[in-house]
């Protein structure tokens, strides 16, 4: 007997299927039959990146249902199918091809539809909208015939369309009934610098026009007449003038909606009738549509929760948006328009960088409201921390906005996040949990792990962890030391000025003059690197070997067996067939596993200490060089085919990426260093998410700073614009120079850039003016660097005395017997604590 | 019943660093601290990781006492005793060591290896 309820899903778009992911992955999954329609031809995909279809994006690269989803989870799906009609007495859904379907439970989420005005001539041929694949498939048809294109509407989405029509090369406009662009999200002042910067790139914008008719066009298809007798001629027309709810099929079935339309639901995302569910851009909830996707995900999330007998509420969402229109950052939040009662707003204006701002405050200047963003909007995230926490502003909010005012970091610290700022994720422990601890007299890292289990997952946030303790101790009064450790009580940058000062060349002058004890891993390395980095020598000379970790003496990374890896050098991401072929000879040879690597080499793993020298003596032989995979060093610069081949790129990326890796590689730093560098705008090589970013621009390079992935990602900052190479390299110098000086241990580029006082702006002042008259001594100890560069393999291989150290014994040439690999999809990988057993039972029966 | 075992020339050791030496099938980790002239012995194998590595570990002291930072996880295990300084409860076996006629030698009377399942508990991603 079959206990299980039906729950059907009309509408397979961005929101419904969140819901059907949520709801599998919940505990109501097995309570029910799941069906659902989705009226077009292919199941969910991303509509807000919808514009990359342009850009190569094909429709299998925006879809959001991963392969076999459905079967996976016994879905049953009917694509290209429209439920035509409820029926609520009955509990049925009719499709259009006439399918019929019981049910239990409903769930509405049918999206909405794009507004058409209902000018006379909108019917013509190539009057067209922008929501689906189809759309952008029939505005490519179109543009193949076209040179210029219109689009009505200059909101979020028009301008996301009149790039589409840009970058398929029709001369463009936007036109727009109301005074400003993006009406809703700007006020008058962003909206007019948003303006200046589209138009700076080609795209005629027309304010206060209304279309009062399309007809016959003399040089082009139509000509649109506007009510101010002006005209403009164009090949298509493109709506955008907003949206409007799908709400057709519960209004046959006699649901409630709203007077403009909408599906009434309560918190719980329950329309009228408790059965049936509306969520996404369909739903009105407290008379209010949203339409964006964010909202939509936390009503798919409530329902899944009302499903599965949980707690669960939709109770308004945040509205605030940060987007790149054409290039240009747009940021809105909270009450940009300044409508409460008595708000006061700061507002900041850069005609020369085409930069607005704006603030809008409580009345008694200690809350955030809202705030406008144009031109750059680095400061959304922070902004918007302090907008939804009600955190209070500092004393002078403006300084929030103003470039000038240093000494107040902008950067919000561990002290101004909220109690429920998540600080572990690994084990979703909380900041006020993480504070209770300590208050409760857990006073080191490693008893606050213990209690509350933060960092002690993947580890990722311990840095995040650390500096709220140290933060709360403060607070309780206790003196947080800035030592490195126990042996120096020193911070790296006095260890640093020490070392430069006092011309010191190895620890143990350092540690007689300036430290007590041995020394420990802590110290040792931080030496090591600062070493390294100031006098560049060879790192495995015996003075300097008890410095290294492991990596570094063995100039490969270990592996969670023992083993290594090797990376070797490929710079810019550019390699031969002749090359690859070395390596994978090399890979074959030694049976090691093989892997694209996510910064654009190969990486070969598996290989046995006593193994390294012969691999990297056939890598050497082949041509190439130390990848730096193991160093806290340069790692690779990552680059996009460029104007080289891409009918997009506006210069040679993978030129200078080639050539900025040459220059930079071996460079040892505080933390590993990476670059990436576009050929156009597009960014392909993602070089904003990058310590050092390079994008192409028409006028020379634009360079960016401070950017990184991993664990706590952070948007490099725009550092100069169109900038010739000569300038380029000498400010690249500068700022790995001095970053390598005064950094922390272990800091990245973008911490370090959060935790200077004055932030982007001194470190322009130091680099771009050169405020400290430093800059050519920075730029002196880059060439020292640069001039004393050795691969650090092929060093080691010419030296006896150091490759006795690449074996695993000192008295036998026996391997380690405790590494075991087993196959897996044609490669070897290290055996599991069960297999290495079951190998060794087979071996002592042998 | 205690011998001592000779391992290899003092020469072999690196200084203010580590060296494995495979004696009677067991794998011991020999470390030398150049700037106090000692050597200490202890077990290779690291019972957090469960890899053959300590002889690859960074050394130096904590409140005095020498010390060996694994490799993998960065736990610390006392060179004189091989207890762990994060987790008492751990320890790998000590052997004692001898420098003579510049021959290295150590003498394996050790207790058993006690395991622990692997866990960061208590390291620091780096
Ligand atoms: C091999 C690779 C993964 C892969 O299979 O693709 C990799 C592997 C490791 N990464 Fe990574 N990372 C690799 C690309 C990345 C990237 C992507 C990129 O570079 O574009 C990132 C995010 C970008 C970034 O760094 O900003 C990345 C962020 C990290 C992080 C987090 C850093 C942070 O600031 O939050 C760590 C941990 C750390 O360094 O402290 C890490 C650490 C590691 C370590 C070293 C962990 C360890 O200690 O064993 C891994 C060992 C590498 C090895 O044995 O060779 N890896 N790692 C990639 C090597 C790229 C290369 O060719 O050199
Ligand atoms: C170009 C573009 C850019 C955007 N950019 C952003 C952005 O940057 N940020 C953001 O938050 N939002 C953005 N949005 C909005 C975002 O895409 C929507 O908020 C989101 O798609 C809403 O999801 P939904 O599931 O409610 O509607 P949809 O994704 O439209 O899905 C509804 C689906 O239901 C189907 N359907 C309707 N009626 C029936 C029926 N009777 N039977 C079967 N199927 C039916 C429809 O065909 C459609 O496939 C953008 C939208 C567009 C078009
Ligand atoms: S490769 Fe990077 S992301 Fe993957 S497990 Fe290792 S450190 Fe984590
Ligand atoms: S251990 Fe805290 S995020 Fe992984």
């Amino acid at each position: 007997m079959n206990m299980k309820q039906t729950l059907v899903v009309i509408g397979n778009g961005m929101v419904g299927q969140n819901f059907l992911a949520g709801l599998v992955a919940s505990n109501a999954k097995d309570r029910y039959r799941i069906v659902t329609f989705c009226e077009e031809p292919r199941a969910a995909y991303d509509r807000v990146h919808l514009s990359e279809y342009f850009s190569g994006k094909t429709a299998a690269d925006l879809s959001l249902v991963e392969d076999g989803f459905f079967a996976e989870h016994g879905i049953e799906i009917y694509l290209g199918d429209k439920a035509a009609s409820i029926d609520r007495e009955r509990k049925q859904v009719t499709s259009a091809k006439g399918v019929i379907v019981d049910y239990d439970k409903l769930v509405l989420a049918t999206g909405s539809y794009p507004f058409v005005p209902p000018v006379p001539g909108h019917e013509r041929p190539q009057c067209l909208v922008y929501r689906t694949i189809e759309d952008l498939e029939a505005m490519k048809t179109a543009a193949a015939k076209s040179k210029v294109g219109v689009v009505i509407g200059g909101g979020l989405l028009g301008l996301e369309a009149a790039k589409a029509l840009k970058d398929l090369g029709l001369d463009t406009h936007v036109v727009e009934f109301a005074p400003r662009l993006m009406a809703v999200q700007l006020d008058d002042g962003g909206g007019a610098m948003l303006k200046r910067k589209i138009e700076a790139l080609d795209v005629k914008v027309h304010l206060n026009k209304n279309t009062t008719l399309i007809d016959d066009g003399a040089e082009c298809l139509h000509k649109m007449n506007f009510a101010d007798g002006e005209t403009l001629e164009t090949d298509i027309v493109l709506f955008s003038a907003g949206i409007r709810p799908r709400d057709d099929i519960a209004r046959g079935c006699g649901l409630e909606v709203g007077p403009r339309g909408g599906i009434v639901i309560d918190n719980q995302c329950r329309t009228s009738d408790a059965d049936i569910y509306a969520i996404g851009e369909c739903a009105l909830w407290n008379g209010q549509i949203f339409g964006l996707v964010a909202p939509g995900y936390a009503m798919a999330r409530t329902v899944v929760a009302d499903l599965a007998g949980e707690a669960g509420s939709f109770t308004g969402a945040d509205m605030s948006t940060k987007l790149k229109l054409m290039g240009v950052d747009v940021a809105s939040i909270g009450d940009a328009h300044a409508k409460t009662q008595g708000a006061m707003v700061y507002t900041y204006q850069n005609g020369a960088s085409e930069i607005y701002k704006r603030l809008v405050v409580s009345p008694d200047q200690k809350r955030l409201l809202g705030a406008v963003l144009v031109g750059e909007a680095s400061a959304y995230s922070t902004l918007l921390q302090y907008c939804l926490n009600g955190i209070e502003l500092p004393e002078h909010p403006d300084s929030l906005i103003l470039p000038q005012l240093a000494g107040e970091p902008v950067g919000l610290g561990p002290d101004a996040l909220p109690a429920s700022a998540q600080i572990c994720s690994c084990y979703d422990v909380s900041k006020g949990q993480i504070c209770g601890a300590i208050e409760a007299g857990c006073t080191t890292l490693g008893g606050l792990k213990a209690e509350t289990k933060a960092g002690t997952g993947c580890g990722g946030c311990s840095a995040l962890l650390k500096s709220v303790l140290d933060c709360e101790l403060t607070k309780l009064g206790v003196e947080v030391s800035t030592d490195i450790c126990e042996h120096f009580p020193h911070t790296r940058q006095d260890l640093y000025n020490l070392v430069m000062v006092e011309e010191i060349k190895t620890f143990d002058e350092l540690l007689d003059k300036h430290g007590k004890g041995l020394g420990c891993e802590v110290c040792k390395q931080a030496v090591g690197s600062i070493l390294a980095s100031h006098w560049n020598d060879y790192i495995l000379k015996t003075e300097h070997i008890g410095l290294q970790d492991t990596n570094d003496i063995f100039l490969a990374n270990m592996q969670k067996d023992g083993t290594y890896s090797v990376v070797p050098r490929v710079a810019g991401g550019e390699i031969t067939p002749d090359m690859l072929i070395a390596i994978g000879q090399v890979g074959k040879k030694y049976q090691l596993y093989t892997k694209i690597t996510g910064g654009q080499r190969v990486d070969l793993f598996g290989a046995r200490v006593e193994q390294l020298p012969a691999i990297w003596q056939e890598l050497i032989d082949a041509g190439f060089e130390s990848g730096h995979a193991y160093g806290k060093s340069l790692r690779t610069v990552k680059s996009c085919v460029g104007s080289t081949w891409c009918r997009f790129g506006v210069d040679d990326s993978v030129g200078l990426a080639i050539e900025l890796e040459n220059r930079y590689k071996g460079l040892r730093a505080p933390h590993k260093i990476k670059f990436g560098v576009s050929g156009c705008t597009r960014e392909c090589a993602e070089a904003q998410g990058k310590d050092i970013g390079v994008i192409a621009t028409e006028n020379g390079w634009n360079l960016y700073v401070c950017g990184n992935g991993g664990m706590k990602p952070r948007h490099a900052d725009l550092f100069a614009t169109n900038l010739d190479k000569e300038t380029l390299i000498k400010y690249i110098d500068r700022v790995l120079i001095f970053y390598v000086r005064t950094a922390n241990r272990m800091q990245r580029t973008s911490v370090w850039m959060e935790n200077m006082e004055g932030g982007l702006d001194y470190l322009k002042s130091v680099v771009i003016d050169d405020r400290l008259g430093i800059g050519a001594q920075l730029e002196g100890q880059m060439q020292h660097v640069i001039d004393t560069y050795q691969c650090e393999w092929k060093t080691t291989l010419a030296d006896e005395q150091r490759l006795k150290r690449f074996r695993h014994f000192v008295n036998s040439d026996q391997a380690d017997d405790n590494v075991v690999f087993v196959e897996e999809r044609g490669q070897v990988r290290p055996a599991n604590a069960q297999e290495r057993k079951h190998f060794k039972l087979i071996e002592e029966a042998a | 019943m205690s011998t001592w075992i000779d391992v290899c020339d003092i020469d072999d050791l690196q200084a203010d660093s580590g060296v494995c030496a495979l004696l009677k099938g067991k794998q011991i980790a020999i470390f030398y601290l150049q700037r106090r002239q000692e050597v200490y012995a202890i077990g290779n194998f690291d019972p957090f990781s469960e890899a053959n590595v300590l002889s690859r570990g960074m050394i130096g002291d904590i409140g005095d006492e020498p010390m060996v930072a694994s490799p993998m996880y960065k736990q610390h295990f006392s060179l004189r005793t091989g207890v762990c300084f994060e987790d008492a409860g751990v320890s790998v076996p000590a052997y004692p060591v001898r420098l003579e006629n510049g021959r290295v030698a150590v003498m394996l009377a050790s207790p058993p290896v006690q395991q622990k399942s692997p866990s960061l508990a208590v390291c620091e991603m780096e």
